[in-house]
């Protein structure tokens, strides 16, 4: 008999995807607009008072963690979605009783969100390019970091939809825990702009090194050095899997 | 015959403590109806979560076309079509997309006639293009259950298929079952309207805080613990119960106005004709008279009743 049930996984993630082009003009509109008006603020606004950073002017510095903050943000709000709805609704009794493995589930679900999250980064990016010219050094690193992070962040994003039990659960680790940190994660500054202590404080910060990664791919400078910041992201991911798998096992807020 | 489903021992106790169904031992014949037959509470959900893979049994073996349930999960869930009692449906979704997507899940090539036939035979054919949020409640089963079909089960679960539906609409859900297995899938569903049972089942399995307290042929059922009731209409009203009556251990009910006999039918000697003729003796003047058998409600009752004491 079947070894792994393809089938299931790829009706899971066409689902998923179904869902986002159903609704593909909201789902985009805001990401455009997010990116419009931090560039109108940020660019405009203050960018021309500030100097280039490490060469790169500042409307350009800004936009990799521009990109990191829509990806990380959408990731986590689309994979939480995507499995609390059918928790929600009470449909998940189908993908319980289904022949279904748990990572088949994961990759589904996960699958399909880091693709939304993938295509949306790939808009931010442009829209970013209509307002300053951008020029990516190592776009294959670019790529690599961005489904690194768009992966990594679906998963804990499917980890919030399966421990939130309401609406309201689903939407305070995003707001209260991970905004925060985007924000204090070094979209808008690098580390040494920061006065003494808190340039400490900043390196417990993982967002940090998702974003001096990823500026890295597009500028050649970095905060902290590339290994690094890509063995942080690697170990987060390896954290989130740890925990879903752990999920599954226990059957934790699936199967009493 | 052969069994489609073996379950033994299967138990449950959720982590608060509670024991919702001691180890049970059902086996369900390929191709019957069964029904299972319990007040609210009684077990008969967690027994079709256990089986369905909703919920961790705490102890027992299920066999589904002799596939383990949990070493052969694929194979055996393969077989397992569920309507759960709850209407859970993708509200955004078409009827047509959520089939697709429940074949998909079962590991089913695309199959867009088999799609086709199952709405036409739930009449949701006309619906197939609307959001499934838009849908009447009856209409909604019904494509729950052609979901459960989707992907072509051999064995079909309905939990509560009725509750809370129009009358119509559950003569048609019976029809609907009937239709089912005739093409040869084997049906167990749960039902505390006992109505629904009797009308349909083969077998019934009552089931009562947990436990399963019988299992037989419906009929055999009705046969092993029915009784009959014989209602003697008076002409004239007695104030008591003549002694001579005594050896039949009547009832006198109406105010006086009817003799109640109730006696077992499976007894050789009923001992109805003596009873005519000693009435007949005692010059007591008989207007009409009744029969009654008793229904599955009444053996019911009777059961959980023996169980209580």
């Amino acid at each position: 008999m079947i070894s792994v049930n393809w089938r299931a996984m790829s009706a899971i993630y066409r689902f998923e995807l179904a869902r986002f082009f159903r609704t593909v003009g909201q789902s985009l509109a805001t990401p455009v607009i997010t990116t419009s008006l931090y560039f109108v603020v940020f660019g405009a606004a203050i960018g021309g008072r500030m100097g280039e950073i490490d060469g790169v002017s500042y409307g350009a510095f800004i936009v990799p963690g521009l990109i990191m903050l829509a990806v990380l943000t959408e990731s986590i709000n689309n994979a939480a979605f995507g499995i609390y709805f059918p928790r929600w609704t009470g449909t998940s009794y189908e993908l319980l009783s289904a022949p279904v493995s748990p990572i088949e589930i994961v990759c589904g679900y996960v699958g399909a969100a880091a693709t939304k999250s993938m295509i949306l980064g790939f808009v931010t990016l442009a829209t970013a390019r209509l307002f300053v010219p951008i020029e990516i050094l190592h776009p294959g690193w670019m790529i690599g970091f961005l489904a690194l992070t768009a992966v990594s962040f679906c998963l804990f994003g499917f980890i919030i939809g399966i421990w939130a039990q309401s609406w309201e659960q689903l939407s305070v680790i995003p707001m209260l825990v991970v905004t925060p940190l985007t924000f204090l994660g070094g979209a808008f500054y690098t580390i040494d702009m920061l006065p003494g202590v808190w340039q400490t404080v900043a390196l417990f910060n993982p967002i940090i090194y998702l974003v001096s990664g990823f500026r890295w791919s597009f500028y050649g400078n970095a905060d902290v050095a590339v290994g690094i910041s890509l063995a942080a992201t690697m170990g987060f991911l390896c954290l989130c899997l740890a925990i879903v798998s752990w999920i599954f096992r226990t059957g934790y807020r699936l199967k009493q | 015959m052969r069994n489609i489903l073996e379950i033994d021992g299967l138990c449950k106790t959720y982590a608060s403590g509670l024991q919702a169904l001691k180890p049970i031992h059902l086996s369900i014949r390929e191709g019957e109806i069964f029904a299972l037959l319990g007040p609210n509470g009684a077990g008969k959900t967690t027994l079709i979560g256990l089986v369905c893979g909703l919920l961790r049994a705490s102890g027992g073996t299920v066999r589904v076309g002799g596939f383990d349930h949990a070493s052969d999960y694929r194979q055996a869930r393969a077989l397992i079509g569920l309507v759960p009692q709850e209407l859970a449906t993708e509200m955004f979704e078409t009827p047509m997309a959520a089939m697709r997507f429940t074949r998909g899940l079962f590991a089913k090539p695309p199959n867009q006639r088999l799609i086709e036939e199952l709405l036409r035979g739930l009449s949701l054919w006309d619906k197939r293009s609307d959001r499934i949020q838009t849908l009447s409640g009856g209409m909604k089963r019904r494509v729950m259950i052609a979901k459960a079909l989707a992907h072509e089960p051999r064995l079909l679960f309905l939990d509560e298929p009725t509750a809370g539906v129009d009358v119509e609409l559950r003569r048609d859900m019976w029809a609907l079952v009937r239709g089912l297995r005739e093409r040869g899938v084997t049906i167990v569903l749960t039902t505390h309207y006992i109505e629904e049972a009797e009308e349909m089942a083969d077998r019934i399995g009552v089931i009562n805080k947990g436990e399963l307290v019988l299992v037989d042929d419906k009929s055999a059922l009705m046969r092993k613990l029915g009784s009959k009731r014989l209602t003697l209409h008076l002409q004239q009203p007695l104030p008591e119960l003549p002694t001579e009556l005594a050896a039949w251990s009547l009832n006198l009910i109406d105010q006086g106005n009817a003799f109640e006999y109730v006696f077992d039918i499976n007894a050789g000697n009923n001992r109805i004709p003596e009873l005519l003729n000693r009435i007949n003796s005692l010059g007591i003047g008989i207007r009409d008279l009744s029969t009654e058998q008793s229904s599955l409600e009444d053996i019911f009752v009777s059961l959980t009743r023996r169980e209580a004491a």
